[in-house]
């Protein structure tokens, strides 16, 4: 599955990166984020084009996003 | 509750509430249309730590160390302080620098401009064209793969020295420390800067504003920025929470005066208004986000953040130095020629930094 590794990037740099591979088609795909409000606003973005995704958190306080399916 | 506030209604309830605090700290004795204003108010901070001998704008804002604060102990309890950094921070200095020569010439941040707006200064509508295009100039860089590159991950003790500092700012404040008898801490007897409520009253409110703005994300240029390029409003609405909450409360308060002339603490040059927005809007999209959000994510341990306010402070210390801040009086030369080649300068950050695939 291909990822897209938004950790440690400025806003809105991982809702861009999601939009461009929602834009390539190839779904599901895997986003790492690493802040509650990269989070948020990637999982706003998805929801806001009516697809699905699942939201994994890991211990470190980051989270692995997985789009479409 | 630890998502309340980045809910839709609770990104609302955050913008309302910031609104009436603002209005609010006006009633108290904060300048007109000033409630909360990031950019007028670290100007006033650089001015009592004698950055400017701008005598009428010198005052250390208790605010901006309560929306610090609010954010850090915000951040502490919903565990969302992870301090970083690395991210090209002398770019983000200057980009705050930028942004601040930018916001002196509007005379106010995104906040204030908000806020200006909602006392019935009509020259705020310029500035806000100008902050939207500014916002816009930025967004057509972020499509392009443009980004100042990660930011790392660094030791959760590392956080210790941003606390520290404002906590010496507030204790240099409460004691009015004055080494020397002709030095800092200077505090305006006239003007803008000797207009504000009590220390502690302008400290809990601004640590409510850190607190819910921590939580919430409230962004004044992501609320722009979200609308445009994907169509989320979900920041512009607790924008516009924030602009009708202000409105009504100036209203009953008998704080709102519709026109252009004479408006508080503002000019009527409607281009420079305009093009002063420009260039801080593209300075703070290229950062991303607002002088306020910038205090906020530094509270969050975020030392890119950090380095943007710090590049505003010194900013506002070299716009008033070099005449390039506005006043009631006006837009100067040295104000316009700054605003261009900011500009200028921006635009040549944007393509400088255009990485294409490199983010993946």
């Amino acid at each position: 599955m291909k990822v897209v590794d938004a950790r440690g990037l400025s806003c809105p740099q991982p809702v861009v990166l999601t939009k461009k591979s929602l834009e390539e088609g190839e779904l599901p795909f895997v986003v790492f984020v690493d802040t509650d409000a990269s989070k948020e606003n990637v999982t706003r973005f998805v929801r806001s084009r009516s697809l699905s995704c699942t939201v994994q958190e890991n211990a470190d306080g980051s989270a692995n996003i997985t789009v479409g399916k | 509750m630890k998502y309340f506030f980045a809910s839709r209604i609770g990104i609302i309830g955050a913008g309302a509430i910031i609104g009436t605090i603002a209005a609010l700290l006006q009633y108290a004795g904060n300048p007109a249309n000033m409630g909360i204003c990031v950019a007028c108010f670290l100007r006033d901070i650089a001015g009592a730590l004698g950055l400017h001998r701008a005598g009428v704008v010198q005052y250390l804002r208790p605010e901006i160390i309560g929306m610090f604060g609010g954010a850090f102990i915000a951040a502490l309890l919903f565990k969302d302080f992870r301090p970083s950094g690395g991210s090209s921070p002398i770019v983000r200095f200057f980009l705050g620098m930028l942004a601040m020569f930018g916001a002196l010439v509007f005379l106010g941040c995104p906040w204030r401009a908000v806020l200006r707006l909602a006392g019935g200064d009509a020259n705020a509508l310029f500035g806000i064209i100008g902050l939207v295009a500014g916002i816009s100039i930025g967004i057509f860089f972020l499509t392009r793969g443009y980004s100042l590159g990660k930011k790392q991950p660094l030791s959760k003790k590392a956080g210790w020295l941003l606390p520290v500092f404002w906590g010496v700012l507030l204790l240099l404040l409460i004691f009015q420390v004055k080494p020397l008898e002709t030095g800092a801490l200077f505090f305006s007897a006239s003007g803008p800067g000797s207009l504000h409520p009590a220390v502690w009253l302008s400290l809990l409110a601004g640590l409510a504003i850190g607190i819910i703005a921590q939580r919430s994300r409230f962004c004044s240029v992501g609320a722009i920025r979200d609308a445009v390029l994907v169509k989320d409003f979900h920041l512009f609405s607790g924008l516009l929470a924030f602009l009708g909450a202000a409105l009504v409360w100036n209203l009953l308060l008998g704080q709102f005066r519709l026109g252009f002339e004479g408006q508080p603490i503002a000019h009527t040059d409607s281009l420079w208004n305009a093009l002063g927005m420009v260039l801080a809007g593209m300075a703070f999209v290229l950062a991303g986000g607002c002088p306020g959000r910038q205090v906020f994510l530094s509270g969050e341990g975020d030392m890119d953040a950090a380095v943007f306010v710090m590049g505003m402070l010194v900013g506002a210390g070299l716009a008033h130095n070099f005449g390039v801040a506005a006043s009631p009086g006006g837009v100067t030369l040295a104000g316009q020629v700054t605003v261009i080649l900011g500009i200028i300068i921006c635009l040549i950050l944007g393509f400088t930094n255009l990485r294409g695939g490199e983010t993946r």
